[in-house]
């Protein structure tokens, strides 16, 4: 559920390297969280965000969520399959339901983000 | 104050239920999703648990004045073996709650909202002064169960005489199932075909077990408060504390059907009759909204810039793939097609009245 090798944050989102970019999407906990998603909406390609900056929404049936940039960056990609087929945030939150693509403003930002366990202990925490 | 829970909570862990706090009770939300329950419910049959709901008897050769005084709709003068969802005012209008009244050969069961039990008992004893009745409530120790869905009545074939099966909507009859003695009724909250039991609370575990063993035939699944949300929703039926609540009235809330002015006298006909006869300000309305997004519960909506009303409730209907939404808008703005934004922050969508309900496929209305 808390897959090795992934960055996390507090607010329930990964973080990938691929490449000199980073994947970003919602944890596996944060989907359960929020129940069917029947809509996300994206940034446009090329905007710059800062860390923790609002990019995005998440809509469940019974709640909304915002969607918070884990590191600053440029949108260089967003996943255009969530328009049509929103479930993939729900049944593969940290592959096909990914969000988007960041070209971080500065790559060593990942390191500052929790790793798996610190991120585990952080809902266990939550769930004491 | 302690969690309250239902005959049910270990049948709802066991089926893998995500459970939260509903208004005192330790509730299902949902069990396999919301979407995939909504469907099931839609297409074939789905099971609630509803035993957070109070049951109040009332006995007595008053009872049927009584009722017919604390609420709008007629009661005393339906059928035995009749449901009548009404709702019940305070004198100024304002609903207390909104209830089915099952008309037994000698009492009424009045089916009352989990969240306003207290209310309601405190609010009928008070209305009880003067009349000859025996007021009891019976919410702990009745279970209820809503099966609902296009094929719920084929769970029953060949359990229940031929007669349950063929009881119109909001009619019932006393029955048995499984050797549990049971209040059997065409009643439900979700437009489609369907039943409510009503039953010992001690027998719960084993009318759900055996429920979903006969139900397997038709896929019978467990159902939570999310999708019960949404399935009221796209019929446009009330849900107290969001559509209707003290501070409004069925007239504007568009449930005057319920209310029967002629009737000799009743707590808020006064305040009724005069809010008629001055015209309502504000109606609730269905309203389209052409976005993804969802407008929910407290958004306002805007006319012309300026706030002229607010959303009661708002989901993504998933028959629909659309997004709906209950609103109080000015009632010379309550007309089909007339066009708002709804805002909430920064956020703003535009909107437009559409005819309720918003699902017309359902299997019942």
């Amino acid at each position: 559920m808390t897959p090795e090798g992934l960055r996390y944050t507090k607010d329930h989102e990964w973080a990938r390297t691929d490449g000199d970019l980073v994947v970003v999407g919602i944890t596996h906990y944060a989907q359960d969280q929020l129940g069917d998603v029947v809509f996300v909406e994206l940034p446009a390609v090329g905007r710059t965000l800062e860390a923790g900056q609002s990019f995005g929404v998440i809509e469940a049936v019974k709640t909304v969520s915002d969607l918070y940039a884990p590191m600053a960056g440029e949108i260089v990609e967003v996943n255009a399959a969530l328009a049509g087929e929103p479930a993939l945030v729900n049944q593969a939150p940290y592959e096909a339901g990914w969000m988007v693509k960041i070209r971080p403003s500065n790559a060593a930002d990942l390191d500052h983000l929790l790793d798996a366990s610190a991120y585990r202990a952080l809902l266990e925490a939550q769930h004491a | 104050m302690t969690t309250l829970t239902t005959p049910f909570l270990e049948c709802h862990k066991r089926a893998g239920a995500k459970l939260v706090e509903f208004a005192g009770f330790l509730m299902p939300i949902s069990y396999a999703g919301i979407l995939a329950e909504h469907r099931a419910v839609r297409t074939s049959a789905g099971v609630f648990d509803v035993s957070h709901m109070g049951e109040f008897e009332v006995r007595g050769p008053d009872a049927g004045r009584f009722v017919d005084h604390l609420v709008t709709n007629r009661v005393a003068g339906a059928e035995v073996g009749q449901a009548v969802y009404t709702p019940m005012c305070l004198p100024n209008g304002g609903i207390v709650d909104d209830l089915l009244a099952y008309k037994f050969e000698d009492r009424i069961m009045l089916v009352v909202n989990a969240a306003n039990i207290a209310g309601d008992w405190e609010w009928a004893q008070e209305v009880a002064q003067g009349f000859d009745v025996r007021l009891e409530n019976v919410s702990d120790r009745i279970a209820q169960l809503a099966v609902q869905g296009p094929r719920a009545a084929e769970i029953f074939e060949g359990l229940v005489p031929p007669a349950a099966l063929d009881l119109g909507y909001y009619r019932f009859t006393g029955t048995s199932l499984w050797g549990v003695p049971m209040v059997f009724s065409r009643t439900g909250y979700t437009g489609e075909d369907g039943f409510e039991l009503y039953f010992d609370a001690a027998q719960g575990e084993r009318v759900w077990e055996e429920l979903f063993q006969v139900g397997r035939k038709v896929g019978l699944q467990p159902i939570g408060l999310g999708a019960r949300d949404t399935l009221r929703l796209e019929m446009a039926f009330c849900l107290y504390g969001n559509d209707i609540d003290r501070t409004t009235h069925p007239l504007e809330a568009s449930l005057g059907w319920t209310v029967k002015l002629d009737k000799p006298d009743f707590v808020s006909k006064a305040a009724l009759l005069a809010a008629k006869a001055k015209g309502l300000e504000r109606r609730l309305v269905g309203l389209e909204i052409a976005s993804p997004r969802v407008a929910r519960q407290g958004w306002e909506v805007l006319a012309g810039g300026a706030v002229v009303g607010r959303v009661s409730s708002g989901t993504a209907s998933p028959s629909l793939g659309r997004s709906i939404a209950l609103a109080y808008v000015p009632a010379g703005g309550a007309a089909n097609g007339t066009e708002y934004m709804v805002r909430s922050g920064s956020v703003e969508l535009p909107a437009r009245v559409v005819p309720r309900p918003f699902y017309t496929q359902a299997s019942h209305r």
